[in-house]
């Protein structure tokens, strides 16, 4: 077991976003949670990297072993650089290409072959042969699609076992959305991921298991051929039918 | 109908562009008209030796060299002290401290602190720094109340300019393991260099064009020597300029409109630098 939530609740000030979530996470699987708005999926990725205690009044209780450690015991910085995190919308550092590459690297006083890992980490994102002419150039200039997958080699660089994508395609075109997903069925080689989505059809092609959490809880959690063809649930089918949500 | 609405709001679109290049107008004139009357008389008594003389009773010996001095020094000495304090003041309010009462107070008061008249400022500065820290009327005691009333401007303006770094960048810059230090350095203030620089420009501007408070700590309005360190006494240009236009004798007034022009000079020269200072690091930050 690569991860191990136990007991996860999170409130923002009196609002209890989660509530006991129970959920083990094998390595090399995608992992892709669903759910209507509002649902906590974005509470429940950022508790997994420590986000959540940024935002003012949080308040986290229960356990979540990463390698038999509790992340909430650990050093918070130490967790973010195991468990990296792309979001919703691409945010790149209004600086070069290269720069927002080196970024995570060089916070931990990285410095000899940087070069050697920005090259890697662009390639692993499949953005290398359409920066490596211009990665002097500053980030805003790439399309949204680049920017994503640079954020994606950004995250990549600091080298995370685990990599964290809240709706990481729902501010990009089709052929962006593709290449993503392609990149996440490669990537699960050497890392273990998990997204967030609300479109069923990305759910159904990247990931391996899927869990379904409807108003902070966990409704139902299985591989993702067993939730889509034959959920346990009837809160489950009658999302993933579109019968609400 | 639809036409006619289309219409309509085509001529009010028109109507408001028309209005407000009115208002530009307006503004541009008005200054047009206070720089050709101050050129006017004072061009006349513009020259080197006005630049390089003290003042004196005979207008055409009369000149700024000690008011210039007196300026450059306080200025020198007043934002080295406001600039790092109200900095990091803003970084604390906006990224380090908790959200509650006592910071929204704290908050509150600074924007307050901002709007009060620099009179006060003025008796707060004699009776701290020229009396109980006995600093006498120097340069010195000039530049920290000085440095107090500009502080509300650069924090507030700081403040501004931290808070408007977009939290997805923080995101970003904490999910790659950085510290909140780290995050602070090297994502939120270059975001926010080029606003905060512009919030010191204008109150670099405001210390150099202040008079009230520097007359109630007692700068002099004839000084005929230059201050050889911190504690001397000094005067500056506004205070040189506001001493000869309460002069009757008209040629004193065309000296103050002189010493105007060179005040109009330094503040242009300096807004300049900074301007170019802020652009330099807005390219960086944009490429
Ligand atoms: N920063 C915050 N402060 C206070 N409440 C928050 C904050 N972020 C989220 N919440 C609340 O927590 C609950 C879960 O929000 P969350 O963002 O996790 O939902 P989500 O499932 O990601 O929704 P969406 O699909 O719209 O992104 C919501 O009720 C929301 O209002
Ligand atoms: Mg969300």
């Amino acid at each position: 077991m690569l991860l191990s939530i136990k007991d996860l609740s999170v409130s923002y000030g009196k609002n209890q976003a989660l509530k006991n979530i129970n959920l083990d996470i094998e390595p090399n699987t995608v992992t892709a949670i669903i759910g209507p708005s509002g649902c906590g999926k974005s509470t429940f990725l950022r508790s997994l990297n420590r986000l959540t205690e940024l935002t003012p009044n949080t308040t986290t209780r229960g356990s979540i072993n990463y390698k038999e450690h509790n992340i909430y015991e650990m050093d918070p910085m130490e967790v973010r650089y195991h468990i990296g995190m792309v979001f919703q919308k691409p945010n790149p550092f209004p600086k070069s290409i290269y720069e927002n590459v080196a970024f995570g690297p060089k916070l931990n006083g990285y410095d000899n072959n940087l070069q050697e890992i920005v090259e890697e980490s662009l390639k692993k994102a499949d953005l290398w042969l359409e920066v490596k002419d211009r990665l002097k150039d500053n980030a805003y200039t790439l399309s949204g699609g680049q920017q994503q997958r640079l954020c994606i080699a950004r995250s990549l660089a600091v080298k995370p076992d685990i990599l964290l994508m809240d709706e990481p395609t729902s501010a990009l075109d089709p052929l962006s959305t593709a290449k993503i997903e392609d990149l996440m069925t490669t990537l699960k080689e050497h890392y273990t991921i998990i997204i967030v989505t609300h479109n069923m059809q990305q759910a159904g092609r990247v990931a391996d298991n899927v869990a379904f959490f409807l108003n902070g809880e966990l409704i139902e959690y299985g591989s993702s051929e067993k939730i889509f063809t034959k959920p346990f649930d009837k809160r489950t089918e009658d999302y993933i039918t579109g019968r609400f949500g | 109908m639809h036409a006619k609405k289309m219409q309509q709001r085509k001529q009010k679109n028109h109507l408001f562009k028309n209005l407000s290049f009115f208002m530009t107008l307006i503004t541009i004139t008005v200054l047009f008209l206070l720089l050709y009357d101050v050129f006017k008389d004072g061009i006349g008594w513009l020259n080197w030796n006005f630049l390089t003389s003290y003042p004196s009773r005979f207008p055409e010996q009369a000149g700024i060299k000690s008011a210039l001095v007196g300026s450059l020094w306080m200025i020198s000495l007043t934002m080295p002290i406001a600039i790092p304090i109200g900095v990091m003041t803003a970084i604390y309010l906006e990224e380090y401290s908790p959200e509650n009462r006592l910071t929204t107070f704290i908050r509150v008061n600074i924007a307050n602190l901002a709007g009060v008249p620099s009179i006060v400022f003025g008796i707060l500065g004699l009776t701290i720094f020229v009396r109980t820290l006995g600093l006498g009327r120097s340069v010195l005691a000039g530049s920290l109340t000085m440095a107090l009333l500009i502080l509300p401007i650069i924090i507030v303006a700081s403040q501004e300019a931290i808070r408007s770094v977009p939290n997805s960048l923080r995101d970003a810059s904490y999910a790659l393991g950085a510290t909140r230090w780290q995050t602070i350095r090297y994502t939120v203030l270059p975001a926010s260099l080029p606003s905060i620089l512009t919030g010191i420009i204008l109150a670099t501007s405001r210390a150099i064009g202040e008079t009230a408070p520097l007359i109630m700590i007692g700068a002099l309005t004839y000084i005929a020597f230059l201050p050889s360190g911190p504690l001397d006494s000094f005067t500056v240009l506004p205070i040189q300029i506001f001493n000869w236009t309460s002069r009757p004798n008209a040629d004193f007034h065309g000296l103050a409109a002189a010493g105007i022009i060179v005040l109009l000079a330094v503040l242009l020269f300096l807004n300049t630098t900074a301007i170019l200072l802020r652009n330099k690091y807005q390219r960086r930050l944009n490429d």
